[in-house]
């Protein structure tokens, strides 16, 4: 249910615009190499990445629509729960692993982050900022926020895991996981003055330390 | 009566191989006879032959009717016609009694030429990989060279696998539906009790039952009684019987219980329809396949050589071919880079599930013959 939601989102943005985070992903990704898409919704970025960089993608999905959009799209797609980990994926058996605006939304988040470092020899993860001002704002007035990004009601959001990037940083830290880049977005735009206050979504390379 | 989308009437057809077929047993079958449908046409490059293959006690009749009265079509007609998943405008779709089997490809109840009398005890143990052997030849026959895709489920499965690796430049796409890449101890039992029970049976005469002009129906009869309980989970058994009783408790051995009718009249059907020595041989096929073997049981190693692209499918409520032992082939393939997508389909009605017109499942099977190119 929560990864239908999100990639209901990631469908609706994409057609009204640029993706400038799949372009941030597709500059982390090597030509050629073999991808793991994490809670792949539709297959949009692995289609991006394989008409793009020429990668060998697969996508990990549950969603029975997702999975068919995913399929519809030529993409390569496992339904599996990332609740469940990565068992099916041997150590290192991919060039870099993503969890693209997902990760808000798992319960296991410790859990998933080792076993993306362990099957991948980078890791690439992205998520709303909720450090993002205007959610600061919303909060200031009194409310949870409400946004683009963040476009559920408290009560029916599936994001269980929000954070800020300061949060993230010290997870990564606290986790001894090595942060090889770090790109924050606000409107398709790179934010490099006051990232937590200004960025609306972050993105990280990471590799195990 | 027809209904829409159906492939209409359809008659088998009867390849004779005068060829011998050395088995995997060191048994050499001299000739023999493979009874197959089609559905479809062929095209000018023959790039669309799709390959069924059926389960323990499937047919060449996949689909279709022998006339219009027929009050069933072929077992898996829900998935194939013109417009259906399995599309007979696009694909030329083949359906092949089993070597082995007891509908018109040799096996035990058919004639020793030998001696001219019904094989029997003599007819020798088959091994999947004998089938795909054999399946290849009848592919010759018809002037395939390649098919689209080889599609089973079930037992059927174990064989759209064994072509990846038995003849990889052969076959572009396997559709492995709730099988396994072998079968666990307490699969094997299930069988092992099956054939028991056949064996056990007074009318089995050491599987020369023919001479004596009788069948061990009471033997095969049990043994398709305990395989469709393996065949149905136990929501689906409780959802299609639960406890109800046809008329009440009546302190008897009768059929009281509703569901005690359902196992006894499907037993009894089987029993009527099927022959015993081929049911033992088509559980020994199963309990037998094992493709991990030669490889210190290493499944990636042995699918190294697969060029095929696969869909594996397999069934939540699926205990006797469960969802993991799908996902054992999917990591195999992972492991060696292959071309494979996999999908567990939420479904109540156990093992049955893979012939059930599930409109998720279709959809799955539709959306991925869609995308091979013939």
């Amino acid at each position: 249910m929560s990864q239908t939601a999100l990639n209901n989102v990631n469908i609706t943005n994409s057609v009204l615009q640029f993706r400038q985070d799949f372009a941030i992903i597709s500059n982390w990704v090597g030509f050629g190499s073999k991808v793991l898409d994490l809670g792949c919704g539709d297959g949009e970025l692995l289609q991006f990445l394989r008409l793009s960089l020429e990668v060998k993608g697969y996508g990990v999905e549950k969603d029975d629509d997702n999975w068919l959009a995913c399929m519809e799209n030529g993409s390569n797609v496992i339904q599996m729960d990332l609740e469940d980990g990565l068992s099916g994926f041997e150590d290192q058996s991919f060039d870099t692993v993503i969890l693209s605006q997902t990760l808000q939304a798992m319960h296991n988040t410790e859990e998933i982050v080792q076993e993306m470092l362990r099957v991948g020899r980078e890791v690439i993860v992205t998520f709303p900022n909720f450090g993002y001002w205007r959610n600061r704002l919303q909060i200031t007035n009194g409310s949870m926020p409400v946004s683009k990004t963040l476009p559920y009601q408290w009560y029916d959001t599936p994001n269980v895991h929000l954070c800020t990037i300061n949060d993230f940083d010290k997870f990564c830290k606290n986790h001894k996981i090595s942060i090889l880049e770090r790109c924050v977005i606000t409107n398709s735009q790179t934010v490099h003055f006051m990232p937590n206050l200004l960025g609306n979504l972050a993105m990280y390379r990471l590799k195990a330390a | 009566m027809l209904e829409k989308n159906s492939v209409g009437i359809v008659a088998a057809q009867t390849a004779h191989f005068e060829q011998a077929l050395s088995l995997k047993s060191g048994a050499v079958l001299p000739q023999f006879d493979l009874v197959y449908e089609t559905y479809g046409k062929l095209n000018a490059d023959q790039s669309n032959a799709v390959l069924i293959c059926h389960a323990l006690s499937g047919t060449h009749h996949v689909a279709g009717k022998y006339s219009a009265d027929d009050k069933y079509p072929g077992w898996w007609d829900n998935l194939i016609g013109p417009g259906k998943p399995l599309d007979t405008n696009k694909f030329f779709v083949i359906g092949v009694n089993n070597l082995g089997g007891c509908h018109g490809s040799t096996g035990p109840s058919s004639n020793n030429p030998a001696n001219g009398q019904p094989w029997g005890a003599q007819f020798p143990v088959l091994t999947v990989e004998d089938w795909v052997a054999s399946q290849a030849m009848l592919a010759d026959y018809l002037g395939v060279k390649q098919l689209a895709a080889v599609v089973g489920g079930s037992l059927g499965g174990m064989q759209a696998l064994q072509w990846t690796l038995a003849y990889p430049e052969r076959v572009r796409h396997a559709l492995v539906i709730a099988s396994a890449p072998n079968l666990t101890a307490q699969n094997m039992a299930f069988n092992e009790v099956a054939r028991q029970a056949i064996i056990t049976d007074p009318e089995f005469h050491g599987g020369d039952y023919y001479a004596h002009g009788v069948v061990p129906r009471r033997g095969l009869r049990i043994a398709r009684m305990l395989g469709h309980i393996t065949y149905l989970s136990d929501d689906a058994m409780g959802a299609k019987f639960g406890r109800k009783l046809k008329d009440g408790i009546r302190y008897s051995f009768d059929a009281e219980f509703e569901m005690e009718s359902y196992l006894r009249y499907q037993g009894d059907k089987f029993a009527g329809e099927f022959d015993a020595n081929t049911y033992l041989r088509m559980t020994r096929a199963l309990d037998y396949y094992d493709p991990a073997l030669a490889f210190d049981n290493d499944l990636s190693a042995a699918l190294k050589t697969v060029q095929a692209s696969f869909l594996v499918v397999s069934f939540t409520s699926d205990w006797r071919f469960s969802p993991a032992r799908s996902r054992e082939i999917v990591k195999a393939l992972l492991d060696n880079e292959r071309t494979v997508s996999y999908a567990e389909v939420t479904a109540a009605h156990g093992h049955d599930a893979f012939l059930m017109p599930d409109a998720h499942y279709h959809a799955i099977l539709r959306t991925y013959l869609k995308k091979v190119q013939v």
